[in-house]
């Protein structure tokens, strides 16, 4: 059978999502698929496009990855603009070639309106669409000290804020009467204006530009009709989209009066072998322009090219809620009242700044559409009336007033029907969570891999929670615990987030899957879980404001706010000339001087700024980083075994110093211990620690899972008599089980009596391979000691992370005045009682 | 009268850390400064000093938000305080002093209190 081909036009959101959908069916088998994108980048979260500005990359909004591109075998060709279709022959017209098609996809999304303005080509007029658009309004804006936004709409405001986080005076002109004219009435309107010039962005509405000329206070001047002008250094057009059928149109396609290219319910163009989806396409004279209807088309088509032609598209909801400069808005529905007999119910507290208005049937049993600003906690409630058509009850306000004052409270998930909508972008409803949960998903995280509900643009995110959560619990499921009130998940299920979907930022996993900007709880975890997955350095400019202050300046805070420096010395072992270093530069910079616990020394007393020149020097002598800070293995302790001592049956130093360099520098969930007896007299104290190696005549055992400290516990024997390689292969695998399943600073001891089955199990999965995932958990260790750095080398040797050691950053040869010294025992140590 | 006051330039653009704190040193002493790129305002002044312990160590904390409100906590002994009102969110009664910041083209100034210094003069 010879193979057909697929070409897809416009590599955008709609575009992407529907090679997902099409790539996982059973006709992709028979298509080579083509995709064209006129832009540069990869596919990308165009919705949360505006965190470019906050400093999410490319890669953090990307929606999939060239990788996978290619493994579905799709041939990508981007920064390609498709220039015309030659329906006769079937066939496509790039500059750079032509291409035979035999179905055709059109996903070209739309393009921004300008005005037609006078001099509305001038260099500083910009829109707002897509990365390089941003780039261009980035560059405007340095230099720049005011800027303006033409359109009070959703994408008028988001821009809006931009300009105000670029540092410049923002100012908002709209045509009409108030803001947001299509998802807002009058007193809502008013409500979200007050808020936002109470944020410092000026709001112009009922003005209409006539010209663009040069400024004489800045770069440009917008003349109104009613004779006032503005003075601006740039101007961002957000006057509405317009379908991007160009194509469509030279090819002869139906369009629409006003654009749009027509569609069925199986998004077919008037050419049968040509369909449209996205923000291009026209369905019942109705352009849709939000990601969720987009992404229904996308399914609905992959359906009908598996030859389903049960699956249609017949329309969507357009309800909104969005946060724009802090402020909640909401609109659902039929906020305007346009259906016959509608009538309002209001609620307006002026000052709380909170406005809701509900619509409601002729006979009141159902709710039609509702209107939020300030406060958005009702919107899901609403939501669920409104789409799911519940009856509502007797004393329908109770649903918008303050509980204080009589309100009801928010809709439990019990009383949603089993149809209900819960995710409106991936198209997921009640029933469908109960069925994955009934499947044998038991918690969040499960849930989502499996029906990806909030996973496009997270709006639904606490609803899914709430529904999650109560049909467990009705399943007698004890519900996981949060880890804290950014993220719902425990720590293994933020793991397997992070894993599964390639997550590399913490911006990104928030965006995603949290809400807020994290706290000292969750940033830590996940930075954690981010060096444990993908060992990047953790100075890496993302990861740097999610660790401990110990982690981010790789050294331990003592009480004054000094530093504590501990090389590694692996397995204890150090030369004479090495140790003579360590005198010397605890001479020179006056560190307090301690031999510590795990057979290393840990020099006291480095200010901020000391701490690269003492690394440097350190590092000069052959020293790498002890880890002390971190979650991650401190020191391999050893004997001196079979070398010098005369039971010693293996040799214990060579064995601690191979592991201690094979596991340095892991992240785990708290720290980790090892020790290494080279035999049974046990002098290492190995069974003290999280892993401790005893030889044996012939090899080692292994106990696990043992610790010291506020509640000691004895390790327990593991395994026997194992080969060197043996050892290592089976540690490996319990130390990556345990980063990857355990709690947030769970110590291993803690983690194993929690493992359901115990030590049993844990026995079960490393030593027999019952979950068939011993490769992976080795291939994974492997990965990360062949990524292995020594932090403090890559820091040294790089100039901007070592502006992160400057004690204060104006000015170098200040000392911090509160660190006051004594001499005690002939050596400097702090003044108890500060200042 | 209002205490006289004046901005004091204290580092650039450069120098701040997204989502993270830097200190600098002022007439009115030690002062750390936050930059959360992803709120507004993005810019945050508080003294360094961590009045449990009187370390100055405040701008080394790990900052975020609780309920919504900007903190940082102390990475010493992990309380936190409001970035905004300079309150300590575990003990009310314990507030660290804040400063208006303003970004002024590639400037970070802050508002601080002018040391008088007419007497010495005289
Ligand atoms: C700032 C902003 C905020 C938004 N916020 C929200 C929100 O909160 N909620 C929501 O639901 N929606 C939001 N949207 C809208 C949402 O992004 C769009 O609905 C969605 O991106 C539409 O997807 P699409 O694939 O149809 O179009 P697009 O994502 O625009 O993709 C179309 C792609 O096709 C390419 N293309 C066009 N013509 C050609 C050609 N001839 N040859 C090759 N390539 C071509 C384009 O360059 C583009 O990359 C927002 C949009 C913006 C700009
Ligand atoms: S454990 Fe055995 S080999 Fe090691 S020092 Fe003690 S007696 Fe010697
Ligand atoms: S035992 Fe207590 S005092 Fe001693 S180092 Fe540990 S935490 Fe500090
Ligand atoms: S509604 Fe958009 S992700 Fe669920």
């Amino acid at each position: 059978m010879s193979t057909k081909t697929l070409i897809v036009v416009g590599n955008g959101m709609v575009g992407h999502h529907f090679l997902e959908q099409f790539c996982a069916s059973p006709a992709a088998a028979d298509f080579q698929i083509i995709v064209f994108g006129e832009e540069k980048q990869l596919a990308y979260d165009r919705v949360h496009l505006s965190e470019y500005f906050g400093g999410s990359t490319h890669a953090d909004l990307a929606m999939g990855t060239v990788e996978w591109y290619s493994e579905q075998g799709i041939q990508l060709h981007l920064n390609e603009q498709v220039t015309g279709i030659d329906r006769d022959n079937q066939v496509l017209e790039t500059p750079r070639g032509s291409y035979r098609y035999d179905e055709l996809v059109l996903a070209t999304g739309s393009y921004p309106f300008v005005p037609p303005i006078q001099g509305n080509d001038h260099p500083h007029c910009l829109v707002y669409r897509t990365l390089d658009d941003l780039d261009a309004i980035r560059a405007s804006a340095s230099g720049a000290r005011t800027g303006v936004v033409v359109g009070g709409g959703l994408l008028g405001l988001e821009a809006a804020n931009a300009l105000k986080c670029l540092g410049l005076e923002a100012h908002v002109v709209e045509f009409a009467p108030r803001l947001m004219p299509v998802q807002l009435d009058t007193d809502g309107g008013a409500l979200l204006r007050h808020k936002i010039e109470e944020l410092g962005v000026q709001v112009h509405t009922e003005k209409a530009t006539t010209d663009i000329t040069e400024g004489e206070d800045a770069r440009l001047r917008m003349n109104f009709s009613d004779q006032s002008f503005l003075e601006t250094d740039l101007i961002v057009f957000s006057a509405g989209i317009r379908p991007q059928d160009a194509l469509a149109r030279a090819s002869g396609l139906a369009i629409g009066e006003r654009g749009g290219i027509v569609i069925d319910n199986h998004c077919a163009t008037s050419d049968p072998h040509i369909h449209a989806i996205g923000e291009c396409a026209l369905w019942e004279q109705k352009i849709f322009g939000l990601v969720a209807p987009g992404y229904t088309m996308a399914r609905t088509l992959s359906a009908a090219l598996n030859g389903d032609r049960e699956s249609a598209f017949t329309g969507a909801d357009m309800s909104t809620k969005l946060k724009l400069l802090g402020v909640d808005v909401g609109s659902i529905g039929d906020a305007h009242a346009q259906t016959p007999g509608a009538r309002n119910i209001r609620f307006n507290d002026e000052q709380a700044g909170h406005y809701r208005r509900m619509v409601i049937s002729e006979d009141g049993k159902t709710l039609l559409g509702a209107i939020l600003v300030g406060d958005n906690s009702h919107y899901d409630t609403l939501l669920q009336y409104a789409l799911n058509g519940i009856t509502l009850p007797e004393n329908p306000e109770t649903l918008i007033l303050p509980e204080s004052q009589g309100g009801a409270p928010a809709l439990g998930p019990d009383a949603l029907p089993e149809t209900a909508s819960i995710c409106s972008c991936h198209n997921v409803t009640k029933g469908d969570i109960c069925t994955a949960i009934d499947a044998g998903c038991s918690d969040l995280g499960s849930v989502k891999a499996e029906t990806k509900a909030s996973t496009g643009c997270g709006g639904c995110t606490a609803l899914l929670k709430n529904v999650v959560d109560c049909e467990l619990e009705k399943r007698g499921v004890e519900v996981s615990k949060d880890l804290c009130e950014h993220f719902p998940y425990s720590r293994q299920e933020l793991f397997h987030l992070v894993k599964v979907n390639g997550i590399r930022t913490f911006r990104t996993l928030i965006r995603q899957h949290g809400t807020g900007q994290g706290c000292d709880i969750c940033k830590p975890v996940v930075g954690s879980i981010l060096a444990s997955c993908w060992n990047e350095h953790i100075l890496a400019t993302d990861h740097v404001p999610l660790q401990d202050t110990n982690d981010t300046f790789m050294a331990n805070m003592q009480k004054n706010g000094t530093y504590s420096i501990v090389p590694r010395i692996p397995g204890g072992e150090i030369t004479p000339d090495k140790l003579i270093v360590l005198g010397q530069v605890a001479k020179e910079y006056d560190l307090y001087t301690k031999i510590t616990g795990g057979q290393r020394v840990d020099l006291f007393g480095a200010t901020l700024s000391q701490l690269p020149e003492i690394w440097e020097k350190l590092i000069a002598a052959g020293f790498e980083t002890g880890h002390a800070y971190g979650k991650s293995l401190r020191t391999v302790k050893s004997c001196v075994g079979s070398t010098w001592c005369r039971y010693g049956v293996q040799d214990s130093v060579g064995m601690a110093i191979r592991l201690e360099d094979r596991y340095k520098g892991l992240r785990a969930p708290h720290k980790v211990k090892m020790a290494v007896s080279g035999c049974t007299r046990e002098c290492a104290e190995a069974q003290s620690k999280d892993f401790g190696v005893i030889a044996t005549e012939n090899g080692w055992n292994l106990y696990v899972c043992g610790n010291g400290g506020m509640r000691p516990r004895h390790a327990d024997l593991f395994a026997t008599d194992l080969s060197d390689e043996e050892l290592i292969r089976t540690i490996d695998r319990v130390v990556m089980f345990y980063v990857r399943t355990a709690d947030r600073l769970q110590r291993t001891s803690v983690w194993m009596e929690n493992l359901e089955g115990g030590l049993d199990y844990l026995k079960q999965v490393v030593l027999e391979d019952s979950l068939g995932i011993g490769a992976e958990l080795e291939e994974h260790m492997e990965g990360i000691v062949d990524t292995y750095q020594c932090e403090w080398k890559t820091a040294v040797e790089d100039p901007e992370k070592r502006k992160r050691f400057r004690e204060f950053v104006n000015a170098p040869s200040q000392t911090d005045p509160v660190q006051e010294w004594t001499v005690e025992r002939g050596q400097r140590r702090p003044v108890l009682e500060s200042a | 009268m209002k205490p006289r006051t004046r901005w004091e330039a204290v580092c650039t653009v450069d120098d701040l850390v997204p989502e993270s704190g830097i200190a600098v040193w002022t007439e009115d002493g030690p002062v750390a400064v936050f930059y959360l790129p992803h709120r507004l305002p993005a810019l945050f002044a508080i003294s360094h000093t961590d009045p449990f312990s009187g370390a100055n160590v405040l701008a080394r904390g790990i900052t975020g938000d609780l309920k919504r409100e900007p903190v940082v906590a102390s990475p010493l002994y992990k309380q936190h305080f409001s970035l905004r009102t300079g309150v300590c969110l575990e003990d009310e009664s314990v507030r660290v002093k804040t400063y208006p910041v303003l970004l002024d083209g590639n400037q970070i100034r802050l508002e601080v209190p002018e040391i008088r210094r007419d007497s010495i003069a005289a």
